[in-house]
C-alpha cells in the first residue's frame, strides 16, 4: 500500500490527523515495520513538536513525554526507578529509537516498559483532549485507536516498593515469556494498594487482580509470597506463540512472580 | 508520490538527496545516495545488519524515516576507514570474525558506537553492544575477541 507521510508542527495538528484515521509515527519501530511490510496505514503522521520529548520532575511524581526513547530513559538519573525496565527493552539500537508512548502499543510480546508504567499506576496525558486517563484504561482500549499519548505521569514510588523482572530465553536481547510488575506500598508493615501488572500473559500489558488480591493487607512474608504466586494466573489467558505455549506461561507465571517478590522482600 | 529533500552528512561529506514518501533510509542510503554499506536484512528492526550511527547513535535505518535524517550527521561502515583501515576492521580481519560478512558493517557500526563512548568495555559490555546485531554464521565469539583486541589495544594502527 502507498503510505503517505504527513509532518506537523504541534502535538494538536496530529492529534486532529490522527481523529480522520491517520497512524501515528513515533520512533520508528513498530510502524516503520508495518510500512516495509506493506501494511500501514495510507495517511501517516507524525510532529516535530518538542513536547514530545520534555521530562519534568517533582517531588511526588515525573512526567515523560511519549517521544522520550529508553536511552534518554536510562540516561537520566532522576529516573533510576525506571532504568532496569527500560534496560531490558530491546538492543542497543531499539532503545535508542523505541519511545514510551509507542511501547503502550506494542503489540505481543512487546511492551515490556508498559507493564512497569501499568503497575506504577500511570496515566497517559492525551493530546488535544482535556485531562489524562489512567493506563488501565488506556491498554484496554489500545487496539480502537483511542488518540494520541503526548506524555506519561508517573508517581515516584517510594524505594523498595517497585520491582520489575522479564523472563527472556535469549539473553542480553530476547523478547517476553512473560515479564511481571509489583507496586507494594507498605502502612505499618502492610501492603497497602498492591498493583501488580503482567506482560505477554494477555493480548496486552494487564493487571494481576487474583496476585494482587492475595498481597492486599499482608505483610510481605514467605506466606504472602507463596499465597501470591499460587494464584499468579488465576484468570489470566495467555497467548501461545514462537516463544511459550499458554499452558507453559501459566504454569511458570507464579514462579516468576515468587523471585520478583523474594528480591522485593530482600530489599 | 512527493519527493522530499534531505540535506545531511554522510560520514562528515555534505549530501542531498530526494527520498519518497514513507521510504526508510536504509533504501534512502543504497538507492538514492549510492552508499551499499548498511544491509538489508529483515526490514524488521531485529537483525541489525542495517546499523548506522545517527548523531553517534546506532540506529537501524530499516527502522528509520529518510526524510528525518535532515540536518543530521550519519556514519555507515564505508566511512570508518579514513586514508587507513579503522583498527576495528584490521582486528576483524585479524580474528577472522567475518565469514559470510553479511553482518560485519553492523557489527563495526555498533562496536565503534561502544568504543567512542566506552573505549576500555569489559567482555559483558562488548556482548551487551552487539546485542542487536545477529551473526548467523561466523559466531560470536571471533567478533567479540576483534573487538575486545582493539579496547585493549592488541592491534596494530
Amino acid at each position: 500500500m502507498t503510505t503517505t507521510v504527513q509532518t506537523v508542527a504541534t502535538l494538536t495538528e496530529a492529534a486532529r490527523a490522527m481523529a480522520q484515521g491517520a497512524t501515528f509515527l513515533g520512533g520508528g519501530t513498530i510502524i516503520m515495520r508495518d510500512i516495509n511490510a506493506g501494511v500501514a496505514a495510507a495517511q501517516i503522521v507524525r510532529t516535530t513538536d518538542p513536547a514530545l520529548n520534555d521530562i519534568r520532575i517533582s517531588s511526588d511524581k515525573v512526567t515523560i513525554g511519549a517521544g522520550v526513547t529508553m536511552s534518554q530513559i536510562i540516561a537520566h538519573p532522576e529516573l533510576a526507578f525506571l532504568h532496569k525496565v527500560a534496560r531490558l527493552i530491546g538492543g542497543p539500537q531499539v532503545r535508542n529509537m523505541g519511545t514510551v508512548g509507542g511501547n503502550l502499543f506494542a503489540p505481543h510480546p512487546y511492551g515490556d516498559f508498559a507493564v512497569a508504567l501499568l503497575a506504577l499506576g500511570a496515566q497517559a496525558v492525551m493530546a488535544g483532549q482535556n485531562g489524562s486517563r489512567p493506563l488501565d484504561d488506556l491498554l484496554r482500549d489500545r487496539s480502537r485507536s483511542p488518540g494520541l499519548v503526548a506524555a506519561i505521569e508517573c508517581p515516584r514510588p517510594r524505594a523498595g516498593t517497585f520491582g520489575f523482572f522479564k523472563f527472556s530465553r535469549i539473553k542480553p536481547k530476547g523478547v517476553s515469556v512473560l515479564s511481571v510488575a509489583a507496586l507494594l506500598p507498605r502502612e505499618g508493615g502492610r501492603i497497602r494498594g498492591a498493583r501488580v501488572a503482567w506482560g505477554a500473559m494477555a493480548a496486552g500489558p494487564v493487571r494481576g487482580a487474583s496476585a494482587e488480591r492475595a498481597l492486599e493487607g499482608q505483610s510481605l512474608n514467605a506466606d504472602t509470597i507463596a499465597r501470591a504466586a499460587q494464584l499468579a494466573a488465576e484468570g489470566l489467558a495467555p497467548p501461545t506463540d514462537a516463544i511459550a505455549t499458554d499452558w507453559y506461561r501459566r504454569e511458570v507465571a507464579g514462579v516468576y512472580l515468587k523471585r520478583l517478590l523474594e528480591q522485593m522482600e530482600r530489599g | 508520490m512527493a519527493k522530499k529533500p534531505v540535506n545531511f552528512t554522510l560520514n562528515g561529506q555534505d549530501r542531498a538527496a530526494f527520498a519518497d514518501d514513507g521510504q526508510n533510509l536504509l533504501e534512502f542510503l543504497r538507492r538514492a545516495v549510492g552508499d551499499l554499506s548498511p544491509k538489508y536484512g529483515c526490514g524488521q528492526g531485529a537483525c541489525g545488519a542495517c546499523t548506522v550511527l545517527i548523531d553517534g547513535e546506532t540506529q537501524l535505518s530499516c527502522l528509520v524515516l529518510a526524510e528525518t535524517v535532515d540536518g543530521k550527521a550519519v556514519r555507515t561502515a564505508s566511512g570508518l576507514a579514513a586514508g587507513a583501515l579503522d583498527p576495528l576492521q584490521t582486528a576483524f580481519m585479524e580474528h577472522f570474525s567475518a565469514q559470510c560478512g553479511y553482518c560485519t558493517p553492523g557489527m563495526l557500526i555498533s562496536a565503534r558506537a561502544l568504543l567512542d563512548h566506552n573505549p576500555r568495555p569489559t567482555r559483558d559490555e562488548v556482548i551487551e553492544a552487539i546485542s542487536g546485531n545477529l551473526c548467523r554464521c561466523t559466531g560470536y565469539e571471533p567478533i567479540i575477541s576483534a573487538i575486545l583486541a582493539v579496547a585493549e589495544g592488541r592491534v596494530r594502527a
